[in-house]
């Protein structure tokens, strides 16, 4: 037993290493420490190169474009006709195409998704939850090209059976799809957002007497305003970016009208129609789809900010 | 009174049912139409055939193949660079400005359209480094585009795990990137994958941004093969070919009047949500499996 402990003191006094050793091993390890700290912060910064290269090379095109063109005209003409003889570049009915089709969504995501998100944030019960936010997630990972070819070959030649004289490319169809879309979005966000409000309020509304659906109206809906309207907003920011639903079924004819029974071209339709042909680089063509992609851009940030504003606002009370 | 109360819940319950019907039969509406537009088209032929003029001799091989190497391109470029960005922020990042820089410009990045990645791409990869409308420039704005919800779902998968694993390592005298690399990352590995499994399934489908770089819709060769006979046997010749893949074909075939071709974009519809929906279900069970099984 004790030539065990003797050997095994042996062998631990032979392993130990000199004081100078010890040093030149912590120095390594040191620098090994510092050389990984260094390039996991180079992989964090690719998100912030990212973004400002995004900034860059769309205010960049951007430029070479407002050289051309006054900016004047690009925010009041109202005609986009960039690649005609005679070319006109209003911003106007580009913007009114993606307006009307993501007003189409909103008008479908945000009463199904607020009815829907009240009834499983406060009603459902919680293996209802858990069974039916799956399926929404899987609504939410269809492909996007897919949902372009339900809203041109479904859900338009379902529209025409209501009202005969509707084109085969208009707006309402793919607004429609749109709204189904973005509806997992907002009721996710939604659902967040009720969940967050406390319990005790809801007791205490119980307690006064009111029912489920009062308190859900009258006490949970209120208390989670914020976070609704942020849901609302990141659901119009998805709606404004949503590109192939709108280039395959909404037509690719810029044209200015607040009536969605009628084709007309979204900004992000007009970029893939122009990236589909062969415009040459430098080219006020080419240089179009980015002065196109800044307003979108700008449009998305803005309601992106807002958004997360308001989703910091609730968080914030509770 | 009471009763109209009584009366007005099951009322509501009835609403609310109703309205998660309707999304739900909408994705069984859509899932379905393409079953009955395009399931009788996908055979051996479908798969392994070039595009044709012909509808019923067009295939999706190229696309099949392309979406596979963009895939590859962008799971080896945006994985590790947004799990170390994850681990970055959660474990490294002290609180400075430039920590809340990086920290807003991923909550903006997710927040931006795919179809502005594909202006980026353009500018940056396609003409400014010259990489042309190749399977490499769309591998890079792909994984570009899936970087913020890689981050953002590795960030919560490790932030669910305990600190006191942590102080138990530091306590052992392991360095940082020891605990991370021992403790930290096996433990939330099952959360990582769940978030990259998600992430590719979102860049498999995605459209505009590879539209955008300017990708053909009409392909009938195939990109370089990786392995040659002569040494080294690596070939990354692949990497700068011209490519369609799996929504662009799509996308071609909607854009065609014609009835063969509809069920031909139904054809490859279904299949791209099948790979999609396959995608998802591995996630949701990976994410099953992990709830189940850890408890601190």
């Amino acid at each position: 037993m004790d030539k065990a402990v003797a050997a095994m003191q042996d062998g631990i006094s032979a392993r130990q290493p000199t004081v100078a050793a010890i040093g030149a091993r912590r120095k390594a390890r040191q620098r090994r420490e510092l050389v990984i700290e260094s390039g996991l912060f180079l992989a964090a910064l690719v998100s912030v190169a990212a973004t400002v290269t995004i900034l860059a090379i769309l205010f960049s095109e951007s430029l070479g474009f407002f050289k051309t063109v006054p900016l004047i005209d690009f925010l009041t003409d109202t005609l986009w006709t960039p690649l005609f003889a005679n070319p006109h570049y209003g911003i106007l009915p580009l913007l009114a195409g993606t307006v009307v089709t993501s007003m189409v969504g909103l008008l479908v995501a945000i009463p199904l998704g607020t009815v829907s998100a009240i009834y499983l944030s406060e009603f459902a019960s919680s293996r209802t939850r858990e069974t039916i936010k799956p399926v929404l997630e899987l609504l939410g990972a269809v492909p996007t090209i897919v949902y372009g070819y339900f809203a041109l070959l479904v859900v338009t030649p379902a529209l025409q059976t209501l009202w005969s004289d509707l084109p085969g490319f208009n707006m309402l169809g793919p607004g429609i799809v749109i709204g189904i879309m973005i509806l997992p979005l907002v009721i996710s966000l939604s659902e967040d957002a009720m969940r967050a409000v406390p319990m005790v309020l809801r007791e205490g509304s119980y307690a006064v007497g009111a029912t489920r659906l009062q308190t859900a109206w009258r006490v949970v809906v209120p208390a989670a305003t914020s976070g609704l309207v942020a849901a609302y907003v990141l659901g119009v920011s998805r709606a404004v970016g949503e590109t192939m639903v709108v280039a395959i079924a909404a037509g690719q004819n810029p044209n200015l009208t607040w009536n969605p029974m009628e084709p007309a071209a979204t900004i992000t339709a007009y970029i893939v129609q122009v990236a589909l042909g062969d415009l040459p680089h430098g080219s006020i063509g080419y240089q179009s789809i980015f002065a196109a992609g800044l307003v979108l851009a700008v449009m998305t940030f803005a309601f992106n900010m807002l958004g997360h504003i308001m989703r910091k606002r609730f968080r914030e009370i509770y | 009174m009471l009763r109209r109360r009584k009366r007005t819940e099951a009322m509501f319950k009835i609403v609310g049912i109703g309205s998660l019907a309707l999304a739900i039969g909408t994705l069984a509406l859509l899932f379905g139409a393409l079953v009955v537009e395009g399931a009788s088209r996908i055979d051996w032929q479908f798969l392994t055939s070039f595009p044709s003029r012909r509808a019923m001799q067009a295939g999706v091989l190229p696309a099949l193949v392309g979406s596979s190497l963009i895939m590859l391109v962008t799971a080896v470029v945006g994985i590790p660079l947004g799990v170390a960005a994850a681990i970055y922020l959660e474990e490294y990042a002290r609180r400075t400005w430039l920590t809340e820089l990086i920290e807003v410009t991923v909550t903006n990045l997710a927040g931006v359209p795919s179809i502005i990645f594909g202006l980026l791409a353009l500018g940056l990869f396609v003409y400014i480094l010259g990489l042309g409308a190749s399977i490499l420039t769309a591998g890079l704005t792909l994984a570009l585009l899936i970087l913020p919800v890689v981050i953002v779902t590795t960030r919560e998968a490790i932030r669910a795990i305990p600190v006191q694993i942590r102080e138990a390592a530091f306590a052992l005298g392991a360095t940082k990137w020891q605990t991370v690399s021992h403790h930290v990352l096996p433990y939330s590995a099952a959360g990582i994958l769940t978030g990259i499994i998600l992430s590719l399934s979102r860049a498999i489908g995605e459209t505009a941004p590879i539209v955008t770089i300017g990708a053909l819709t009409f392909i009938a060769f195939l990109p370089p093969a990786p392995f040659t006979d002569q040494p080294p046997f690596l070939s990354f010749e692949w990497l700068m070919s011209p490519f369609t893949v799996m929504p662009i074909q799509m996308f071609a075939w909607v854009s065609r009047p014609g009835a063969d071709f509809a069920s031909n974009a139904a054809a490859a519809g279904l299949l791209l949500v099948c790979m999609t929906f396959a995608m998802n279900g591995l996630a949701i069970y990976v994410r099953y499996r992990m709830r189940k099984r850890v408890s601190w």
